[in-house]
């Protein structure tokens, strides 16, 4: 016990000595979480629409009035022709046109029907989707206006069977992006923190030399790598303490469940971070090359792990590959438990599945670490 | 120029040997891209709901059937009243609860309307979101064929067409997005390390007493990492273009050039980094964590820009691929010439420059 406290010494030591690393450790974590949790959005707004008006009467200017009023678009502007609009869509200036064709009142009053065209920029196909759906809601209450004033008594009276529905957003009434990305994001940053900083750590003994002294010094295997570790786990503990009360204070993130129950999960994820990070570790002989296949497992897990896009989209091979992957269990229990105040019997599958992969990682991670250079 | 040259076989001489970091450094773009091409989407398909039917009438089959058969939803289980709703929530598998009120066929028959709610688990925003207007959309169909009788005049028609990307696949927005996430990280990280690396293991006394100057070994380090960047780039494009079935419709020239441009932007950044750090680790973490998330989130890779706050908007403006991201869409999915994108290909260009000019004068020619 008295061996391992003193790894452990050196090893706090040799973080706290270096000046470089220690903002890096710190401050760009919390930094990150404060800034980029306000730019992980899905909302669609600001829609740089604009429109080609040929009618030009008051009725077509109201439509285009409908549009300036939506908190939606954002009406850049309008152009005399079509031409000319679809060269500013090119250098990307606007990402939706309205065409008003001619005669478009007339056509409406006498033909009882008239046509628009709308060009949307499709790239981001899904956006393309719900500025969509944006536009037709739109022009669906103007023309129940329309038809209220343009009713003639020789129309025949008609009878429409209506459904309606009435959505409602539970946990979240305001649809407020923060309070879910906040705690996904905290989760991104802590699984790096700990996973570059382990998984560089002995490699780096090894590149610089000094692990012959570990090596012939008289402390086992398994005091050496509690002691290697244990310091980045505190540290872990420490990033998440800092990022759950920013989330309070700045965010307001709710945090209906018990906290508890995070730290609980959290010490046990650790595990599985930083096994992998030893594991990577005892398998590479540069820092160069431990920082390559971490930062490739870490790109597959954050954008494999269901924070920025749904998992339940992915084809099938893809949704069984993100099984094996922690950080979604990690951001799957920290909603939960925060969001909805999720009991420990609602994230039992996520935690035993959590609990055999530490006891995997580190079993490996202790099997392959061997006491010769 | 003789000794320059030199130099670069030296550079050259250290990559190749490294075998392990050299399999790495081709193996896993391939394999990024490969995954990530098909894996990522943001079009919400599959989501498991419930329905509480409290009627169950003729029409509320139809619609559940409806429902069902679309490729949006997969209906998950039928619960039978209201408490249930919570249960099923904290499990977190079903995203949506539909309740069809009583007597849903009579009243829509007898008073011509009927409702439907649509009750989701916003803790997602987006999923909830998008849930409902599906919803509607799919009762939208319904409602127009129950009444396909009844003629009603006066209706405004949008016709929309969906340029660029007619079939709106998500492959065309993000292949893009990985492409250039990719080509920044290596880059730059692969750089980030080759001058911290001789200061770590000592090896840079030697450079200094040598009669290379400044910008010389700076140069020389960057050159071996251009023509690696380049094998991946190509690599890159190839897969998109034959596997993803991206378009190129402008030049190919032109992408080429902006791609060159681009690796040597994200060099430079890595230069700039190894140049101010002291350590491998340091240089490390600065461009893994200080790159990887803001690279991520504020490039347009994944969220617009344009919704984003106008603060994050003008910070989103120092990140070198928001601009790359905006030239590969220009020119393989547009069609566009430079005319249409020499504003971003000059911000790229002076990005460069400044990050070089800093590396330069930064550069130290003494040991602390």
């Amino acid at each position: 016990m008295k061996t391992i406290g003193y790894i452990i010494q050196k090893e706090f030591k040799q973080i706290f000595r270096n000046k470089g690393m220690l903002p890096i450790i710190f401050i760009m974590p919390i930094l990150q979480l404060v800034i980029l949790s306000n730019a992980a959005t899905f909302e669609i707004r600001n829609i740089k629409f604009s429109y080609v008006d040929h009618d030009n009467t008051s009725f077509s200017r109201a439509l285009i009035d409908k549009f300036k009023a939506s908190s939606y678009f954002n009406v850049v502007t309008d152009f005399p022709s079509e031409k000319i609009a679809s060269s500013e869509m090119l250098k990307g200036n606007v990402d939706v046109i309205l065409e008003i064709p001619h005669y478009f009142e007339r056509d409406l009053s006498k033909d009882k029907k008239t046509d628009l065209s709308v060009i949307i920029n499709a790239i981001d196909g899904a956006a393309a989707g719900v500025e969509n759906v944006y536009i037709n809601q739109i022009v669906r209450s103007f023309n129940k206006n329309a038809i209220a004033n343009l009713m003639q008594p020789s129309d025949k009276n008609y009878n429409v069977k209506t459904i309606d529905s009435i959505p409602s957003f539970w946990y979240n009434e305001t649809l407020n992006y923060k309070t879910y990305m906040v705690p996904g994001i905290l989760v991104l940053l802590v699984t790096m923190i700990t996973l570059f900083l382990s998984g560089m750590n002995i490699v780096r003994e090894k590149e610089i030399g000094t692990i012959e002294q570990m090596n012939v010094t008289p402390i086992k295997k398994h005091q050496f790598i509690i002691g290697k570790l244990f310091p980045f786990w505190i540290i872990g503990f420490g990033l998440l303490t800092i990022g759950l009360i920013l989330a309070k204070v700045i965010f307001n993130v709710p945090m209906i469940g018990n906290l508890a129950l995070i730290y609980f999960f959290t010490a046990i994820y650790l595990l599985v971070v930083l096994g992998m990070g030893f594991f990577i570790s005892n398998f590479t002989d540069t820092q160069q090359q431990a920082m390559f296949i971490s930062w490739f497992f870490i790109v597959i897990f954050i954008l494999m792990s269901g924070l920025f896009t749904p998992i339940e989209s992915m084809p099938q091979w893809a949704q069984h590959l993100t099984d094996f992957n922690p950080i979604k269990y990690y951001v799957e229990v920290m909603r939960m438990v925060m969001l909805k105040g999720a009991s420990f019997k609602d994230i039992l599958p996520q935690f035993s599945i959590i609990l055999t992969y530490a006891i995997v990682m580190n079993g490996l991670a202790v099997w392959s670490y061997k006491k010769i250079a | 120029m003789k000794r320059f040259i030199g130099f670069i076989k030296k550079e050259f001489y250290h990559i190749f040997r490294d075998k392990r970091s050299l399999f790495i450094l081709f193996g896993m773009p391939i394999a990024q891209i490969m995954l990530f091409g098909f894996a990522i989407t943001n079009e919400i398909n599959n989501v498991d709901i419930a329905i509480l039917d409290k009627s169950k009438d003729a029409t509320t089959l139809e619609i559940i059937n409806k429902i069902s058969s679309s490729k949006y939803f997969s209906v998950e289980q039928l619960i039978n009243n209201e408490s249930e709703i919570e249960p099923v929530f904290k499990k977190g598998k079903v995203k949506a609860v539909l309740i069809f009120e009583k007597d849903f066929s009579k009243k829509l028959v007898k008073e011509n309307n009927a409702t439907l709610q649509i009750i989701t688990d916003a803790t997602d925003p987006n999923t909830a979101n998008t849930i409902s207007n599906y919803t509607n959309s799919i009762l939208q169909k319904y409602q127009q064929e129950i009444n396909k009788n009844i003629k009603i005049p006066y209706q405004i028609i949008p016709k929309s067409r969906m340029v660029f990307n007619p079939e709106l696949k998500s492959v065309f927005m993000f292949v893009p997005g990985v492409m250039t996430i990719i080509l920044m990280l290596v880059s730059a990280m692969m750089t980030s390390i080759s001058i911290t690396r001789e200061k770590e293991l000592g090896t840079m006394e030697i450079l200094l007493v040598s009669p290379l100057k400044p910008f010389q070994v700076i140069i020389g380090k960057v050159v071996p990492y251009i023509f690696l960047s380049i094998i991946n780039a190509i690599v890159i494009v190839l897969l998109s273009i034959f596997v993803f079935k991206m378009p190129v419709q402008g030049s190919l020239f032109l992408l080429a050039f902006e791609s060159i441009l681009f690796i040597i932007t994200s060099l430079s950044l890595g230069i700039l980094i190894s140049t101010l750090s002291s350590t491998q680790q340091t240089a490390m973490m600065i461009s893994l964590m200080g790159l990887m998330l803001p690279t991520i989130l504020l490039s347009g890779f994944i969220f617009p820009v344009s919704s984003m706050p106008i603060p994050l908007q003008i910070i989103s403006n120092i990140i070198p691929a928001k601009w790359f991201i905006i030239i590969l869409k220009g020119i393989m999915l547009k069609g566009v010439g430079i005319s249409f994108i020499w504003k971003e290909t000059s911000f790229l260009l002076l990005m460069t420059m400044i990050f070089i000019a800093i590396s330069v004068k930064k550069y130290k020619i003494r040991l602390e």
